[in-house]
């Protein structure tokens, strides 16, 4: 599946390999999850011995390896899916709408329907396993008068049963979407992979056993409405009777059989505990740490050295990787510290000290550009609604890198179309695109969050860019004025809510021909729905920045082992960049904390297997920043006065020096 | 040979206001820097007694007869299973006769299996206020109007809490003493200043953590409770202890109900729980200086010391009782504690470069004993006086040059609770020399003691004693590590001298690295 540009040494030879590996493993532990369920579906309280023989013989039929093959197949599918569609950025939809694009993807609906069959495969193996009535979806039965011979009947225990499956399937698709479930997320913590599986283990089986139980229940109600649709499809295209002696299911009081309630679930947190231990061994496998050596003896491996790697933007995980390692050594491993300030053998340069610095300082300044931007194009939507032109151009100017560095979507005129979808996606892009220099994102991080490439969005939306029929082929570029609007509605949102006003309707048209546009019903409508996430933005802003916490840690602590460790005071000649690209960080996190909605921490959802640990991310990296500065000026202590530095940024680090920040 | 008490200098006969210290009897308001000393005072009439029962705040409302649903779901959430089927018990006029029936059987059936389990783990019997006595740092912890106290690791500054559940903030350099209170701080057992940070203070409480974020450049006195984060986990509660990570953003807490440690990313409020089998829960944790280790103690016979880089850890069993109270070496590689019921301090040595995965091969594999605090009777002026007992609590100041040691005594017995001091060296060799004792007024014992780290003289060792008083005893000595050479021209600076110079050639506790 990766095409040849993209599939590079690393992605070959460890992502593939660990991928691999979590998913023999989850084969594995299908077994015992198997027996379990085995178990668990025939219990009986007043036959065990009957019971006990009856799974034993169960599980050792040849049939019953046939489902078990089956059910590892589906693992197997569902670990390729986890490999394709993860991604180390969260894809963070700042609006409804956006969130509804994301949904209606074509590469979401892959998934969807993938993940439905796979539904079905396991509920039918679920189905033949429980056996007794749900065993095949025909039964012979005699209807009374016309026919003569028996005729097959349909086994609605059967359809049921087979409906959860694919019902639960395209659930877990959809709130993987929406929970962001193929987002890898790295931990502080290391821990043995094992120590990792087992820990989270008991939150996975309740969580798979909850969902399971809100699946259910979704699915009742549904069927109870609509039940008759399926089960008449599926007799008409099957030519199969109902028995009419029998009654149909869709009524209360045979959808409120315990044992079938207890069978639906059970056959429910089965499927979705096997998926969700994929799912969690694919997360645990491939970020794990990995020991990149910083130098190599031999120039053909020097491409897979630290300073190499991090500098290289093909795969995200990879420079995520090299950014944890970069982490992990400057904390924890002497040795390795030393070859990172050590010269180079002939010439005496400081290449891999200057080459690992110089990515950490670029990854921040960029962050903190990105910052400033943001919080410039908040300012100006708030102050002047009139004064098109002035933020107009200004962000022109600010976007027009970020989308001529983007580069994946066909985009042949760099116009500042790319910051008219919701900001927060903007901005991620921009930091995807600018601050790594090259499009990385496209296997491991699916272009979801582009809110209004799908096709049937893009005629959703029509109405919001009367100027996009000029241009047709660009489906991400809008007019001006909506790039304006854009960002402001999210802020204008929070004004409204401080002043209790209804949301704003459009605002005061800038242009004429937009003053004849009557803000229909549709449009309305979609604004209203985009005003509803504000604090998305922000989380979007910093939906990468795991990978600034690491470019921060590895500065400071290689800057404060430097104090005792660099023999050549190479560190030194740098050190008045980092302060100041530090403090500038600050400075521009400082204001950044100061916009409504930034400062509130979101709930967290326990129960569900999403992970969402990229809505706090911007807390860790504020509190990392402190830290690190403090690293700094706790190491150094006085010998600070001594470097130079612009005198706002003195004062500011005075302030760092007496513990007053 | 081993250092006992029999060794040291007796000490002198106590009167005055100030704390007694054989070496250097001196205001300890001369050894603040140049700012005022914080001499605290909190006499215990001063604060008013914590009242705040649950059940206190009932009387002011009326009674309000909530339907049976809505007291079951908020017993479900309060209490959990055991909460909501005793409220379906105490309910049986409401509900049918089989369920009142079930659930109190149900109930009986938990309470049998969780009276087995304290069996096990009789610790579990006590309530939260006991068990955070019973396993607080703080000797009488209860009955004692400081808490607890900490020292900023950076700056001069410190965190006092009260027993009135409020804690105080001083800076001698800052007019404003912000007052901390948080409807969630009761039976604080635990404080730590977060390192490399100016304002982060961890606060271990009743039922939860807590986080205050205190600015420093703020005038105002009362904090809003908005500048707390609150840390809470499931059945982790009393929380009797916390600890961050010397350099990093890792917290860790513990609750002797809960068999896990936490470590909470604080900024992001998530946390880890580290299962362990065995010990029953986790009572006192430490962290050593250089972040590679954590102590965790556990009510039972068994402590654990876990490696920071991987987290596994390593068992020391078959204790003669619980460890009460650890210390590490400024270098993280001696960790000496002390077991309940035992009057000696153990030593562990861990030679191995920390930072190497799977570190634990190199750890040590026995403890030794280097000192012993059995009760000896001393010879002074004023006639015999018999120290020694049970060891309460080990510090270790920043700079591994002194180790104080709070022995509990016995008031019965004629032997009052003291510090005893001693003088130690890490390197070439380890050495434990007898130094002196610490006494306070007539009457009163030391409760709680902490070490300031930011004393450039010496050590200065911060006392919290019975009647509510925070002394500071300033211990002044040139560094053998790091000689300070503008100390020598100042001639207010008594250095160490007098009796204990007698001592000085007596190495009581040595032992070669090997």
């Amino acid at each position: 599946m990766f095409s040849s540009d993209q599939s590079c040494w690393f992605v070959r030879k460890v992502i593939c390999w660990r991928a691999v590996a979590s998913m023999a493993w989850s084969v594995l532990l299908l077994l015992p999850t198997t027996a379990l369920f085995v178990l668990l579906s025939r219990f009986s309280l007043f036959h065990p011995i009957l019971w006990i023989s009856e799974c034993l013989s169960l599980l050792t039929s040849a049939s019953a390896i046939f489902s078990f093959i089956l059910l590892c197949g589906v693992v197997l599918m569902v670990g390729f899916f986890n490999l394709e569609y993860y991604t180390v950025v969260p894809s963070i939809a700042c609006s409804k709408i956006a969130l509804l694009g994301q949904v209606l993807h074509p590469r979401q609906f892959v998934h969807s329907l993938v993940h439905c069959i796979m539904g079905v495969v396991v509920a039918w193996c679920c189905a033949f396993t429980i056996g007794g009535r749900y065993r095949s979806l025909g039964h012979p039965c005699t209807q009374d008068e016309s026919s003569s011979g028996p005729e097959m009947c349909l086994n609605e225990y059967h359809l049921v049963l087979l409906l959860v499956g694919a019902f639960i399937g395209y659930s877990h698709s959809l709130v993987g979407v929406v929970y962001n479930m193929n987002y890898v997320s790295f931990h502080t913590m290391q821990q043995y992979k094992y120590l990792r599986f087992k820990g989270a283990l008991p939150l996975v089986v309740k969580a798979s056993a909850v969902q399971a139980l809100y699946c259910l229940r979704t699915f009742l109600l549904l069927y109870f409405f609509m039940g008759y649709a399926p089960r008449a499809w599926i007799c008409k295209t099957l030519d199969l009777n109902i028995n009419s002696s029998i009654h149909s299911l869709d009524s209360v009081s045979s959808l409120l059989d315990l044992s079938l309630l207890y069978h639906l679930w059970i056959s429910g947190t089965f499927l979705l505990l096997t998926w969700y231990i994929t799912v969690l061994l694919f997360r645990i496998f491939v970020t794990e740490v990995y020991s990149f050596p910083v130098q190599s003896t031999f120039t053909e491996d020097a491409h897979q050295c630290l300073p190499k790697v991090i500098t290289g933007t093909q795969p995200m995980i990879l420079k995520f990787l090299a950014l944890q390692d970069l982490a992990l050594l400057s904390q924890h491993s002497p040795s390795r510290r030393l070859e990172v300030f050590s010269l180079s053998q002939p010439g005496g340069h400081p290449h891999i000290w200057t080459a690992l610095s110089k990515e950490c300082l670029s990854l921040l300044s960029d962050l903190t550009e990105r910052l400033v931007a943001h919080h410039d194009t908040v300012a100006t939507n708030g102050r002047a609604k009139s004064q098109s032109t002035g933020g107009n151009k200004r962000s022109t100017t600010s976007s027009e890198g970020s989308v001529t560095s983007v580069g994946m979507e066909d985009m042949k005129t760099p116009r500042p179309g790319a910051l008219i979808r919701t900001p927060g996606s903007v901005f991620l892009r921009s930091s995807v695109g600018a601050g790594l220099r090259t499009p990385l994102t496209i296997p491991f991080t699916p272009d979801l969050d582009s809110p209004f490439s799908s096709p049937a969005l893009r005629r959703l939306t029509g109405p919001l860019e009367p100027q996009g029929a000029l241009s047709p082929g660009f489906s991400s570029i809008q007019s001006p004025h909506v790039m304006r609007r854009g960002p402001k509605l999210w802020s204008a949102s929070t004004d409204s809510q401080l002043n209790g006003s209804p949301p704003p309707s459009p605002g005061p048209a800038p242009s004429p021909s937009q003053a004849q546009l009557k803000p229909s019903f549709l449009v309305t409508f979609l604004q209203n729905r985009k005003d509803q996430l504000p604090e998305a933005s922000s989380q979007a802003l910093f939906a990468d920045s795991q990978v600034h916490i690491w470019a921060l840690q590895g500065l400071s602590h290689l800057v404060a082992a430097s104090f005792s460790e660099d023999q050549y005071g190479i560190v030194q000649t740098t050190l008045p960049t980092i302060l100041s690209t530090l403090l500038l960080l600050q400075e521009a996190v400082d204001r950044h904390f100061k916009l409504p909605h930034t400062s509130s921490k979101p709930g967290h959802c326990s129960c569900s297997m999403g992970d969402d640990s990229y809505k706090t991310l911007r807390f860790a990296l504020r509190s990392t920043l402190k830290t690190s500065v403090y690293r700094i000026t706790a190491t150094f202590g006085g010998h600070l006065h001594a470097v130079q530095m612009s005198a706002e940024h003195r004062k500011r680090l005075q302030h760092f020096l007496e513990y007053k920040e | 040979m081993m250092c006992s008490l029999a060794l040291f200098p007796p000490p002198l006969s106590g009167d005055g206001e100030t704390s007694q210290y054989n070496e250097s009897n001196t205001d300890p308001s001369v050894w603040f820097e140049d700012s005022p000393a914080l001499n605290l005072y909190f006499p215990r009439e001063s604060l008013k007694p914590h009242s705040r029962q649950e059940s206190s705040s009932k009387s002011a409302f009326r009674d309000h007869c909530e339907t049976l649903y809505t007291r079951s779901a908020g017993a479900w959430r309060d209490a959990g299973l055991s909460g909501l089927l005793n409220e379906i018990a105490n309910s049986s006029a409401e509900v049918p006769k089989w369920l009142g029936v079930s659930s109190s059987c149900v109930l009986a059936l938990l309470r049998w299996v969780s009276s087995f389990h304290s069996s096990l783990f009789p610790h579990l019997t006590l309530s939260s206020e006991e068990m955070t006595a019973e396993f607080s740092q703080v000797l009488d912890w209860s009955d004692c109007a400081v808490r607890s106290f900490a020292w900023h690791p950076h700056t001069q500054k410190c965190a006092v809490a009260l027993s009135d559940d409020s804690i105080k903030i001083y800076n001698p350099k800052s007019a404003t003493t912000p007052t901390l209170k948080h409807r969630l701080q009761r039976s604080v057992a635990a404080l730590q200043w977060k390192p490399l940070c100016a304002s982060a203070l961890a606060v271990a409480c009743h039922n939860c953590l807590l986080v205050w974020h205190v600015d420093p450049t703020s005038l105002s006195t009362r904090p809003s409770s908005g500048c707390a984060q609150v840390l809470s986990h499931p059945g982790h509660s009393p929380v009797t202890s916390v600890a961050w990570s010397p350099n990093g953003p890792l917290l860790v807490s513990a609750s002797p109900r809960d068999t896990a440690m936490l470590v909470w990313d604080v900024a992001v409020e998530s946390c880890v729980p580290l299962h362990r089998v065995g010990g029953g829960g986790v009572t006192y944790l430490s962290w050593s200086p250089d972040g590679s280790r954590v102590l965790a103690a556990t009510p039972s016979s068994l402590f654990r010391v876990w490696e920071t880089r991987m987290w596994t850890c390593e068992r020391w069993p078959s204790l003669k009782g619980r460890c009460q109270s650890g210390c590490w070496s400024p270098d993280g590689s001696r960790l000496l504690f002390s077991v309940q019921g035992e009057t000696v301090i153990y030593a562990l040595t861990f030679t191995d470069n920390p930072g190497v995965p799977l570190m634990m091969s190199g750890g040590p594999k026995a403890a030794t004993v280097v000192a012993d605090l059995s009760e000896t009777t001393l010879n002074t002026p004023d006639g015999d006086i018999m120290v020694g007992g049970e060891i309460q609590s080990l510090v270790w100041d920043p700079r591994g040059e002194r180790l104080a040691v709070h022995v509990k005594g016995d008031a019965g017995a004629g032997r009052p609770a003291m510090i005893a001091v001693f003088k130690t060296q890490i390197s070439p060799a380890f050495k434990l020399l007898p130094c002196g004792f610490v006494q306070g007024e007539a009457g009163t014992e030391p409760r709680l003691m902490q070490f300031n780290p930011n004393y450039q003289h010496g050590a200065q060792l911060t006392v919290c004693w019975s009647n509510g008083k925070i002394t500071h005893v300033p211990f002044c000595f040139m560094s053998a590590g790091n000689p300070q050479p503008g100390l020598g021209g100042s001639p207010s600076l008594p250095l160490t001298q007098g009796r204990p110079a007698d001592y000085n050639n007596q190495t009581l506790y040595t032992e070669l690295i090997s």
